[in-house]
């Protein structure tokens, strides 16, 4: 990936409503602003039901914002059709679920090329080799034939995060990756994550409910009701502590104090 | 994963392989579908060419006759109340077709018309010592008439030979009168006229009554026996397709104003009966297919929402909506593809079966076999399209589907 200038993700004013126009309609989040850096890792928290998963959901292109606006490196997304859209995902974005959601008719290296193979349409000379030395690095060369129902929920989800990488893409958004995982496959896990944003510069937005892997994040963001009311640098052994705020509530309540 | 296909049609035969059970299920369906199409159609096709074959081997396609010559029902009072079911032709003094050299010269002109013969037809008594049958009398050119008819086909004793004193009978009336070929027989018209002739041939049509009452002759035979010197009574001849007898009937009615009758309106009845089976084997197929294509839909229902996390997925991935879509009308498409060679190897096997098991009561065949290429060739390829229109709909609410409540689930 060329080194793109400015944030890999900036959203401005971001507003997102349910069931618009109808009687119900229901705004979940309140104007969000907020950037990516290159190569950031950043951890995205707050209690259930505050929109973070909507959030990674607009981010991601499989949604769009009722009010803001959302440029990935730099583009303006608002104004893409949807297969424009589809296309910015598959290549700029990754996606890790809290289920592995993993394809079962097709074994892991299969799992593994499926981006590359939906984006050129065929099988393609380098995409078979690319994917094995993708499974290789999870640790997983062994099980790269075997149908993804084989494996353990770590395997797989592990499985997953060479997937989100296939398209070598800017931004990976992951949601509660580590949330069905034991303590040790979680970790493992989000080692892999650590380690894939180290090597190749990949910008992370990590939704997780464990504090203890928010505190190895580069970044946390915190959503409450959809408002973002804290974004707190996280020391990085080695690199020292990096500058903290919280943001006052925009919202009616007053400010959130954790 | 092979690289010779694209990405839907790996999908479309993994999804399949995933889904055994439904996809053998349906496969078992459509294969019986098509088998029944098969075997249908296949067994129509040797009904309808085994009755063309028995009624055209000795009859030809048109008649030209003179109008005196037209045997006309008798009618009653009411209009269209047969009095008598035996319709004959009036007894009269037999007359020739005005102009018949050009005419002939005008049909064989025709591109429509394959070959065309003069007749010296009437009849006739075929006497042998104290057995007397009566025969219809054929005054034939050889040469032209056996284009029409191929007699020389169906001789199955003595060597045909037509000199004006020979004659040629079936071998029914030959078991009746007690003739072998080398013997001589007396033919006796009604006009008194008398001639004994060489029985050079028997001959078997597949048909007992004209085996039983046609005799042929050489055409100047014939013509002086009917005290019809110079003259035929009619004009016999071939189309070059049998269904479009009937027009060209009417064509050269118009043409020549003489009376022409089709092998369709004199067999109306049977050509009847023949398109009511067709329809019935159209209206069979029809709703054979709708059932099949409704198997197919409902699996592939079933199949999206199933895969609808996996579909949500995907589209999280990069896959573009006409992908998903294809994706799941190649599986339509592949289990009428599949089901039909499966299918027609059943009807193909059935019908074989049948026609081996199944004799008539002198042990020849039932019907011909007619399995052609093209029969499953085109089943193939109607199963091929049946899929993919059965797998419109959810295919279509597979490509709608709203990634972000797919992948919730
Ligand atoms: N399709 C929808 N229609 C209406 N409301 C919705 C819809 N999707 C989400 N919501 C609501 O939006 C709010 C935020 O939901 P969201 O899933 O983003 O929260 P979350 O922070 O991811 O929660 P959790 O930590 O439990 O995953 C919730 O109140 C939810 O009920
Ligand atoms: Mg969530």
């Amino acid at each position: 990936m060329a080194d793109a200038p400015g944030p890999v993700l900036r959203l401005i004013g971001v507003r997102k409503a349910y069931n618009q126009g109808l009687p119900n309609e229901v705004e979940v989040l309140h104007g969000i602003d907020l950037a990516l850096a290159r190569g950031e890792f950043c951890a995205l928290i707050g209690p259930s039901g505050s929109g973070k998963s909507t959030l990674l959901n607009l981010i991601g292109l499989l949604d769009r914002p009722t009010d803001g606006r959302l440029l990935i490196e730099g583009l303006e997304t608002g104004a893409l059709d949807d297969a424009a859209l589809t296309r910015l995902r598959g290549r700029s974005i990754g996606f890790v679920f809290q289920h592995h959601h993993l394809i079962g008719a097709f074994s892991a290296a299969e799992n593994v090329m499926m981006p590359l193979l939906l984006d050129r349409g065929w099988p393609q000379d380098g995409m078979r080799e690319r994917a094995e030395a993708l499974l290789e690095r999870v640790g997983l060369a062994r099980w790269r034939d075997q149908p993804v129902g084989r494996l353990s929920g770590g395997q797989q989800q592990r499985v997953a995060i060479a997937r989100a990488l296939a398209m070598d893409p800017p931004l990976v958004l992951a949601d509660e990756p580590t949330g069905n995982l034991d303590t040790k496959s979680a970790d493992a896990a989000f080692d892999l994550m650590r380690e894939f944003n180290q090597e190749r510069g990949t910008t992370f937005l990590v939704v997780t409910h464990d504090p203890r892997l928010a505190r190895r994040c580069d970044r946390v963001v915190e959503v409450v009701d959809g408002y973002l009311v804290s974004d707190v640098g996280v020391a990085v052994p080695g690199e020292g502590s990096a500058p903290s705020r919280t943001l006052p509530r925009q919202g009616p309540k007053g400010p959130w104090i954790p | 994963m092979t690289r010779f296909l694209p990405f839907e049609v790996i999908a479309a035969l993994r999804f399949l392989r995933e889904g055994r059970m439904q996809t053998g299920f349906i496969l078992a369906g459509v294969t019986i579908g098509v088998g029944v199409i098969v075997f249908l159609s296949a067994l129509l096709a040797g009904v309808q060419s085994n009755f063309i074959r028995r009624v055209l081997s000795s009859q030809p396609h048109i008649v030209l006759l003179p109008p005196e010559e037209v045997a006309r029902p008798q009618r009653g009072g009411d209009a269209g109340v047969f009095e008598d079911a035996v319709v004959q032709r009036p007894a009269q003094r037999l007359r020739s077709i005005d102009q018949w050299q050009a005419i002939l010269g005008q049909l064989r002109a025709m591109p429509e018309v394959a070959t065309a013969a003069p007749v010296a037809a009437g009849a006739a008594l075929a006497v042998r010592g104290e057995v007397g049958r009566s025969v219809t009398l054929e005054g034939i050119d050889p040469a032209s008439w056996y284009e029409v008819v191929r007699l020389p086909d169906y001789v199955t004793a003595g060597t045909l030979r037509l000199t004006s004193t020979d004659v040629v009978i079936g071998i029914e009336l030959a078991r009746l009168v007690g003739v072998q070929p080398g013997d001589r027989i007396r033919l006796s018209a009604a006009n008194g006229r008398d001639a004994v002739l060489t029985v050079t041939a028997l001959f078997d049509v597949g048909n007992k009554a004209v085996n039983e009452r046609n005799v042929y002759v050489a055409l100047r035979t014939a013509q002086s026996l009917l005290n019809l010197e110079g003259g035929v009574t009619s004009l016999e001849l071939t189309v070059r397709d049998v269904w479009d007898a009937e027009a060209v009937a009417q064509r050269i009615h118009r043409l020549t104003g003489v009376r022409a009758d089709s092998w369709i309106a004199t067999n109306a009845q049977f050509v009847t009966a023949l398109n009511a089976q067709v329809t019935a084997n159209t209206v069979i197929r029809i709703f054979v297919g709708l059932s099949v294509a409704l198997g197919i839909a409902s699996v592939l229902v079933v199949s999206v929402v199933q895969r609808s996390r996996e579909i949500g997925i995907l589209r999280a991935m990069g896959a573009r909506r006409g992908q998903v879509l294809r994706v799941f009308l190649i599986q339509g498409g592949l289990l009428g593809l599949a089901g039909s060679v499966s299918g027609s190897a059943v009807g193909a096997g059935t019908i074989l079966a049948w026609h081996s098991l199944a004799r008539q009561a002198d042990g020849t065949e039932l019907f011909p076999l007619v399995v052609t290429g093209s029969l499953f060739a085109g089943a193939a390829l109607l199963a091929c399209l049946t899929g993919v229109l059965a797998a419109l709909a959810p295919a279509l609410s597979a490509a709608r589907l709203d990634p972000v409540v797919a992948i919730r689930g």
